[in-house]
């Protein structure tokens, strides 16, 4: 479990996270809605610790993470697995080298343990056969697979994923979804996505988190987005002429 | 004050790249890689240019000291002299400022805009360290070795020269080359180099790790690393000659 209190972030004088309290529930696919510029991605940093908060309070598993210093910040942060939006694999390194990389600075495994790890990691996300490939030989649902098997390859207990559809294919998209969402289920993890995709959040928003200008704006399930009567919301959520229809055949 | 900025910010990431490595096997495995990927690589560029500029020094000088009361041989002392001195370590690791320290900071700003970077950082991994420090590692051991191959093949190219020009006698050269020789010219040469890749390796890296924006901003930040590395190795001449050889 993720929780925050009474978040607070600027750039420059400009308040782009504010006083936003929510919790992140284990087990479970927590999903960060709203527009473009809303704070989706500076919130989910300041979750993950690459943004330094202005003021208030984050607490992993009710371990004030704010108030750790920098190595024990640093313990909580291999329980941390990220997918983010482009990927961000190592250019320079294999499929097989960026999925073993955490094992090889943080585990003290065999060759052999840290090849099957890798191998189990990346047969999980259906990806076998791809060890040698380099990052530029792979397609954007591949790269987003390989992030996957990465975040997933130290048994992370907190998940974050950067707009995982973004720049796939309708299909692609599902399989990632489902992808996250099983493993989510299999490792109990508390996994936070940041998404503005509405296919992934009737799929599997579990806790929907909506943010406008900065602020809470709404919390609630799949079922109940359907059902909210927050303007806001529902010019978020419908805003395309089939999401409209389909809302008017519910 | 952005100069103060710049500074500090400089030394708070140094400290980040000397702090204890995470796993010295990988950190070891990395220095090796970057000494192919740095220093082999670089050893045809310093190569051509050595035989080039060994061989217009000794054209060179044989045009402009032609007199009876100047003796031939120093034609080959003076090729000598300013290869060691001079061209092996300072023009060459001009050159490899352009070279190495263009490649270095691109490759780490496109890690940090494509956040690579922080992917290593949530990963818990000192990135600057790991990023930065095996380069460093790498050009401080690997660069002597491209001075001391680039005076021998100066030295050549200026035998070659007078050999097929016929400018001056070959043995005269090689006279020259053998005379009045300091063995402390090659290690003057030498910790100049090894300072330099620390200049290069250092500010091409702080350049590409505090990238930021798109990829104007990378070119940007690769060529101020090519013009302050340049600059910083031209003023560190100047203090490392006053130390090592007039102090």
């Amino acid at each position: 479990m993720i929780r925050t209190e009474h978040l607070v972030k600027s750039f420059d004088g400009r308040v782009v996270i504010n006083d936003i309290s929510v919790e992140f529930d284990q087990g479970k696919t927590n999903l960060i809605i709203g527009q473009s510029g809303s704070g989706k991605t500076v919130l989910l940093k300041c979750l993950v610790g690459l943004h330094q908060i202005d003021s208030g309070e984050i607490y992993y598993d009710d371990v004030l993470y704010t108030g750790l210093d920098f190595k024990a910040k640093k313990q909580i942060r291999r329980d941390v697995g990220m997918i983010f939006q482009g990927g961000a694999l190592l250019d320079s390194s294999t499929v097989e080298e960026n999925v073993r990389l955490p094992l090889d600075l943080f585990t003290n495994q065999t060759a052999k343990e840290k090849l099957d790890r890798v191998n189990f990691c990346l047969d999980r996300v259906n990806l076998d056969h791809a060890n040698k490939l380099f990052p530029a030989e792979l397609s954007g649902g591949m790269i987003k697979r390989v992030a996957i098997a990465r975040a997933i390859v130290m048994n992370p207990k907190y998940l974050f994923c950067d707009e995982p559809n973004s720049g796939l294919d309708p299909m692609t998209s599902v399989v990632i979804d489902n992808l996250i969402k099983e493993i989510t289920e299999e490792y109990s993890m508390t996994t936070i996505i940041n998404t503005h995709d509405m296919n992934s959040v009737m799929e599997i928003g579990e806790k929907i988190l909506f943010i406008h200008g900065g602020r809470k704006w709404w919390e609630g399930t799949k079922h109940d987005i359907l059902h909210a009567d927050n303007k806001e919301l529902n010019d978020f959520v419908f805003a395309s002429a089939m999401a409209k229809r389909a809302k008017e055949v519910l | 004050m952005q100069f103060f900025d710049f500074v500090g910010r400089y030394f708070i990431l140094m400290s980040k790249v000397f702090s204890r490595p995470e796993k010295r096997s990988i950190y070891r495995r990395r220095i090796f890689f970057e000494m192919e990927a740095l220093g082999l690589n670089s050893v045809g560029i310093a190569a051509i240019i050595s035989v080039f500029m060994g061989a217009v020094i000794t054209l060179q000088m044989s045009i402009n000291l032609e007199s009876p009361f100047i003796p031939r041989y120093l034609i080959g002392y003076a090729t000598r002299e300013s290869m060691i001195l001079e061209f092996s370590s300072t023009v060459v690791a001009l050159i490899l400022a352009g070279k190495v320290g263009s490649n270095i900071a691109s490759e780490i700003g496109t890690m940090r805009i494509t956040e690579q970077i922080d992917a290593l950082e949530i990963m818990g991994v000192n990135s600057a360290s790991y990023l930065i420090l095996p380069k460093i590692v790498a050009t401080v051991l690997f660069f002597p070795f491209l001075t001391i191959l680039s005076i021998v093949i100066g030295t050549a190219g200026g035998y070659l020269i007078a050999m097929f020009t016929g400018v001056m006698n070959p043995s005269d050269y090689v006279d020259g080359l053998m005379y009045s020789f300091k063995p402390f010219s090659i290690w003057y040469s030498l910790i100049k180099i090894a300072v330099y890749a620390f200049l290069i390796t250092s500010i091409s890296g702080f350049y590409g790790y505090y990238a930021k924006g798109n990829s104007l901003e990378v070119g940007r930040s690769s060529t101020n690393a090519v013009v302050v590395s340049s600059v910083l190795i031209l003023i560190f001449d100047l203090i490392l000659t006053q130390l090592l050889l007039i102090a």
